[in-house]
């Protein structure tokens, strides 16, 4: 995974509730095997018409977009299935990090496998993000805030292993793999087996 | 000290390693369950990486989501004359995957293979006690019998099949006591709509919900799946409800259940499982079913239900609400009873199991879907579909119009090759509504089986309550 320590960008807003998993990446788009080009698919029915034509009022599609790493969603982002495409299919875009008021257990826990920053924040910071589209903030994940263009700058809760995994680059896998002994030891001695 | 939930005494006998501030804990996973859409990747990075599976005798393997629901003829030709070529790819590859890493598929031609959520308790693999995660967020269903299941996403899958390990922090606990008993048409399904509607798709998030109360207790094995597959929909981490001998009968005899003495070691074991009596939780919440009518949804996600015969909510000027209003071509303040309808799904790992198709039947028995409805009825196993045809229920289905498929989770997502056409309407039995979920443009409104069932015959959104027999 890819070390990130601050991130600063205009954001874009897309100020629905509730946006599921499924908006981010259709099931139709589930069938692939690898990882590659997966940002094509990003909010694909939101983005395309059904002939396939770019939806220009769509907020993704705005110009700049592509150059914006941060997204301002509604409360509830990334509720609903737990595939890992959603957060795949935002960094291949180019978003590093997504602000909400409440974002969705499984999701969060994909975006931090992936160097996708999910940030949550009181419901005042949230509808100032949300009224002032563009805005050029900062998400600082060393001192765990986020700075806004107008002064305020806000903590934001975040898992310290979670955070020390964002800063150093660490693989999760190689980390549950220095436990292997704990492992071995624990399916040793359990009362009953599965 | 106050006494232990039974989400903590499942937890606590998992922690290989505590958590600190520092460190999630590293917490022990007893059952895997893997399908052809969520692991791809995890084997690649396997791959990549020199590793192997640490315990191929824990996974539980099959292919459900991009599978065609129509009979697969053979693997080459076949598969590609039922199946477009993306999906096709990825079922080739997951049984090339499982032979390189030793791992025992539930592929086509298996009597054991269906829906992940549905295989796992009918083969007895999902136990009281038990750990059970799968790259599907459905994964709470196996909490009905009292284990902790959860969904993850590739990378996790990735770290159970290497380590059988997840690197977890303890969530939160949260008590629904459900009292009331059931009015007649009214079903499990009826409930947990309800529960979502009044505590909101986010109203669980952080919280694993232990289901308990009088009406729980009444309830069988299949509805109280039922139940905790939706679980998720509220956002929570999973749901459990206590082992009792309703489980203990529903496990007795099936395939990987203990047998002889380690049977009733085993059942000493799960019966005790129960929250102490002086367990607390960090949230309760109650509901009384007595008066509960039939749900049904009328937005973009499962939160947005009503009671059958009450209008939807006003307008009050939200921008989601508007958005989902617009998308399902619904009017504020009328009810979704007398809606035209064009397609009826019964299936997904929700309701599709054979009490679900035996509610069906019972409705179907005797009458004709509309003429301007499709319905299709997919079993989400192949033991359930020989067992729905052992008693007959698949004649039921044909006489009436309905289409009688393979086992699959079909129309529950739009994947495979069962998808809603733009703009039609589906009254499903699936779990959920979002947009697109079934098809691009489709509108899917979550019902029980009784009122998918009553609605296919009407034509229109029906309320099964008229129709019982
Ligand atoms: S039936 Fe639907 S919800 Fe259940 S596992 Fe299949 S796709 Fe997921």
């Amino acid at each position: 995974m890819e070390k990130l320590h601050t991130l600063t960008s205009a954001t874009t807003v897309l100020a629905i509730a509730d946006v599921d998993t499924d908006q981010i990446i259709p099931a139709r788009y589930l069938t692939t095997t690898t990882r590659e080009g997966i940002g094509k698919a990003l909010f694909a029915d939101w983005r395309y018409d059904k002939q396939g034509n770019v939806i220009e009022d769509f907020p993704l599609n705005q110009p700049g977009a592509k150059q914006r790493k941060i997204l301002v969603a509604g409360r509830n982002f990334g509720c609903g299935s737990s595939r890992e495409h959603a957060p795949w299919a935002l960094i291949d875009f180019g978003i590093r990090a997504v602000i909400s008021s409440q974002i969705a257990d499984i999701f969060r826990n994909n975006s931090l496998k992936n160097g996708l920053v999910p940030v949550v924040v009181d419901k005042d910071v949230h509808q100032w993000l949300l009224d002032n589209p563009g805005a050029e903030v900062t998400v600082d994940v060393v001192a765990t805030e986020l700075r806004l263009p107008n002064g305020t700058t806000v903590q934001f809760p975040i898992d310290r292993f979670a955070r020390h995994c964002l800063l150093e680059g660490v693989d999760q896998t190689g980390f549950l793999m220095q436990n292997l002994d704990e492992i071995t030891q624990f399916e040793a001695n359990r009362p009953w087996q599965p | 000290m106050s006494g232990r939930s039974l989400f903590e005494k499942v937890w606590d006998d998992h922690v290989v390693v505590p958590e600190t501030a520092d460190t999630p804990a590293v917490f022990y996973i007893d059952l895997h369950i893997i399908h052809e859409v969520t692991t791809p990747q995890a084997f690649n990075m396997l791959r990549a990486n020199g590793l192997k599976v640490r315990r191929p005798d824990l996974v539980l393997a099959t292919m459900d989501h991009s599978t065609p629901t129509v009979p697969v003829p053979d693997l080459g030709a076949g598969l590609d004359a039922v199946s477009d070529p993306e999906p096709a790819a990825q079922i080739r590859q997951m049984i090339k995957n499982c032979e390189e890493f030793g791992i025992e598929l539930h592929g086509f031609g298996s009597a054991q293979r269906g829906i992940v959520h549905v295989i796992g308790p009918e083969i007895g693999a999902t136990q009281p006690g038990k750990t059970i995660v799968c790259g599907d967020s459905h994964s709470s269903t196996h909490g009905a019998f009292g284990a902790m299941g959860f969904g993850i996403g590739t990378s996790e899958v990735g770290h159970v099949l290497a380590t059988q390990c997840l690197l977890q922090r303890k969530p939160k606990s949260m008590a629904v006591n459900i009292t009331g008993k059931l009015q007649p048409g009214v079903a499990a399904k009826d409930i947990i709509l309800a529960l979502i509607g009044k505590i909101g798709v986010d109203g669980g998030t952080g919280h694993v919900i232990e289901y308990r109360g009088e009406t729980i207790r009444d309830l069988d094995m299949e509805q109280r799946m039922t139940i905790c597959n939706m679980t998720i929909e509220a956002g929570a981490r999973a749901g459990m409800i206590a082992p009792d001998e309703k489980t203990i009968e529903f496990l007795r005899g099936r395939p990987q259940a203990p047998t002889g003495a380690e049977w009733d070691a085993a059942v000493e074991r799960w019966l005790a499982l129960a929250s102490d009596p002086d367990a607390s939780f960090d949230k309760e919440v109650d509901l009384d079913v007595s008066e509960l009518e039939p749900q049904v949804t009328y937005g973009t996600n499962p939160g947005m239900v009503v009671p059958i015969s009450q209008a939807i909510p006003s307008d009050h000027g939200d921008i989601s609400y508007a958005k989902a209003i617009r998308y399902m071509q619904v009017e504020p303040d009328k009810p979704m009873l007398g809606t035209k309808v064009d397609v009826v799904f019964v299936g997904s790992c929700t309701n599709s199991r054979i009490s679900d198709l035996r509610a069906v039947a019972g409705i179907l028995k005797d009458r004709r879907v509309a003429d301007s409805v499709r319905m299709l009825i997919v079993p989400g196993s192949q033991a359930v579909k020989d067992k729905a045809e052992a008693e007959g229920l698949h004649e039921v289905f044909i006489a009436a119009g309905a289409e009688w498929r393979e086992a699959g989770c079909s129309m529950c997502l739009g994947m495979n090759s069962d998808k809603l056409g733009k703009g039609e309407l589906c009254v499903s039995t699936s779990n959920r509504n979002f947009e697109g979920r079934q098809g691009p443009g489709g509108r899917t409104v979550l019902a029980s089986p009784e009122t998918a069932a009553a609605s296919a015959v009407a034509g229109v959104i029906a309320d099964p309550r008229d129709l019982l027999h």
